[in-house]
């Protein structure tokens, strides 16, 4: 027989104190929270708590999806996500290869700073900023309308023009993020191609054509293959505070994380707020594993497990 | 060569915008706090406003109570979250990098998981409010959510393996040191660059967060926990309601409400530590961005 390793507990043990209170803040903030997901199929009773709740099926789930709402949230949680993928690879890369021919340091530097500015402020606070161009008490952009004597815009009651308010802002507070993630592996490529590059007569727009973007290739479909698998995830803050939960424009700005905070906050609808949550939690553990399945058999040590 | 020098000013002017489109809107929001309010009301906020106040910022004088708490409670939540979260993830971070110890392959599935699977909103409030019963408390604003990630766990593990020479380490355990001091002593002051990322990071978090409050801070009891984005948010919130209220007592009711002018000096004075202190530790925040790269 093998004989077993003999653990040397003292000092094994200490390892364990050492970890207990991450373990503990696991326990009660990530794992507790997901068998609660169960409430999706109770008809909860405070007074009995989530497990002595009774079951009542698919309920909560038949209420949710006989509603248009379901068909909405889904859609725009998605539609929003795959705009700013798109977009937010195309700017952020196009950027990112700019930077890399700024050849002062203090200049690149100081775009960087500039760019990745909003990335540090809070929705709310772009709310606020959002509010000084657009609110028809006080807004910039009416009292310029107003100027060349044309009719004020009710902005927070019109829908048609969220998507593109949405996806702006969208662009305007992560763009620093993504570029600095891309200039990083730009950065990154080996000199020796270029020089090699440079002996040969290419120029510039020739490096970038056939070098920088190549190796970047990998970079790229796996931040692409990621934002799919989180496709079902919306930025809480985004679609709250920059509309204001304005009602008049639910139906263009309400995503899943917003439909769970109303139904829940709001409503105090604990059945159909979650199911929605349940719905949103499963369908995006399906497309996270998806995707980190793509990544690995593309890029192994991008992946996340 | 002449196309080079035409990338490099295509370059330049594209970024330039690109910095400014990302800084105007920050200087409406400051200037827009430093205009009369009657003018803006009339005119609008404007880059150029006709007539300048300070009134915006008297009026937050007066308001010490809840504006001086709130920012009160602003830097206290960041302080006191940052510090549990560099504690509580570094520790967990340093026993986790021990290979050899029973368990660990789980523990650190156990962390992996948390990115790909969350219980969600519902149940996370659930937990919170009914089994911790942290609503209304300080609390509030420091565990749900934000004190500890998978993400940051693995950043600083993986400097501790890549960083920390186990030479050094193991002489320290054959002095005869604990293990704890081996930690506090010779591991965490070795470790202060991927700290102040991460940090740095989490302090911005803290310092941003207005979810919690949200969520866990009721106005008629948790109100005192307030921190400056919550007020921010709340004063949203109750112009919302009034105004689609729409009873007579409303009007009135937003009339007591901040001017507009005025909440735009109570954002700005909630950013303004951000912008200050950014442009010195501007490198952490690259530095963290880079380190989390495509996972972020």
């Amino acid at each position: 027989m093998k004989k077993k390793k003999k653990i040397n507990w003292k000092r094994t043990i200490p390892f364990y104190i050492m970890m207990l209170p991450g373990i503990m803040y696991l326990m009660i903030n990530n794992y507790i929270p997901m068998f609660g997901i169960v409430i999706a199929f109770k008809k909860l009773n405070f007074r009995k708590g989530i497990f002595g709740s009774d079951w009542c099926g698919l309920e909560n789930f038949e209420y949710l999806f006989s509603s248009s709402d379901a068909w909405t949230i889904t859609r725009n949680t998605i539609g929003y996500n795959l705009a700013n993928i798109v977009l937010g690879t195309v700017f952020a890369m196009a950027m990112a290869i700019m930077l890399n021919e700024i050849t002062s340091r203090r200049r690149s530097k100081f775009y960087q700073t500039m760019v990745l500015l909003p990335y540090l402020m809070s929705w709310v606070v772009v709310g606020y900023i959002c509010y000084a161009f657009l609110s028809s008490e006080s807004g910039m952009v009416n009292g310029i309308l107003a100027k060349f004597g044309l009719e004020p815009v009710s902005w927070y009651n019109e829908k048609k023009y969220w998507p593109f308010l949405i996806i702006f802002f969208n662009l305007w507070k992560g763009i620093g993020y993504s570029m600095i993630v891309y200039f990083a592996g730009i950065v990154g490529i080996s000199a020796d191609y270029y020089e090699a590059a440079v002996l040969d007569g290419a120029t510039k727009w020739q490096q970038i054509k056939n070098i920088t973007v190549p190796l970047m290739k990998p970079t790229i479909i796996t931040m692409l293959i990621l934002g799919l698998g989180n496709v079902m995830r919306s930025d809480f803050g985004l679609f709250y505070q920059l509309p204001r939960n304005s009602g008049a424009l639910y139906s263009v700005t309400r995503t899943l994380d917003v439909y769970v905070y109303n139904a829940l906050m709001k409503n105090n609808d604990f059945g159909m707020s979650s199911a929605a949550s349940f719905y949103q939690a499963i369908v995006g553990f399906i497309l996270i594993i998806t995707a980190n399945k793509l990544v690995r058999r593309y890029s192994e040590e991008n992946a996340l497990f | 060569m002449k196309q080079n020098r035409k990338i490099s000013i295509i370059s330049n002017t594209c970024l330039t915008i690109a910095s400014l489109l990302a800084l105007l809107p920050f200087l409406l929001l400051i200037i827009a706090s430093l205009t009369d309010n009657n003018w803006a009301i009339a005119n609008g906020f404007s880059y150029f406003p006709g007539k300048w106040s300070l009134d915006a910022y008297l009026y937050l004088t007066s308001q010490a109570a809840t504006i001086g708490r709130a920012y009160v409670m602003t830097i206290l939540s960041t302080a006191v979250g940052t510090a549990l979260s560099i504690l509580v993830t570094s520790l967990f971070a340093y026993g986790l990098n021990n290979d050899q110890i029973p368990g660990i392959r789980l523990i650190n599935l156990a962390v992996v998981f948390t990115m790909l699977f969350n219980g969600g909103l519902v149940a996370t409030y659930y937990t919170y409010n009914n089994i911790f019963h942290i609503k209304d408390t300080f609390w509030a604003l420091i565990f749900p959510n934000l004190m500890m990630n998978a993400f940051n766990i693995i950043l600083v593990k993986n400097y501790f393996r890549g960083s920390i020479p186990d030479s050094l380490v193991e002489a320290a355990r054959i002095d005869g040191a604990s293990e704890f001091s081996i930690f506090f002593k010779i591991v965490f002051p070795l470790s202060k660059p991927i700290m102040a990322t991460v940090g740095l990071m989490t302090g911005l978090m803290y310092w941003n967060d207005w979810q919690n409050g949200l969520y866990y801070l009721t106005q008629r009891n948790g109100s005192k926990f307030y921190t400056i984005q919550v007020v921010l948010n709340t004063i949203n919130e109750n112009i919302s309601f009034l105004s689609s209220s729409g009873s007579s007592g409303a009007a009135a009711a937003v009339s007591t409400m901040p001017s507009a002018t005025a909440r735009m000096a109570i954002a700005v004075v909630g950013i303004l530590p951000v912008l200050v202190i950014y442009p010195f530790f501007q490198k952490y925040f690259v530095k963290g961005i880079m380190l989390g790269g495509v996972k972020g």
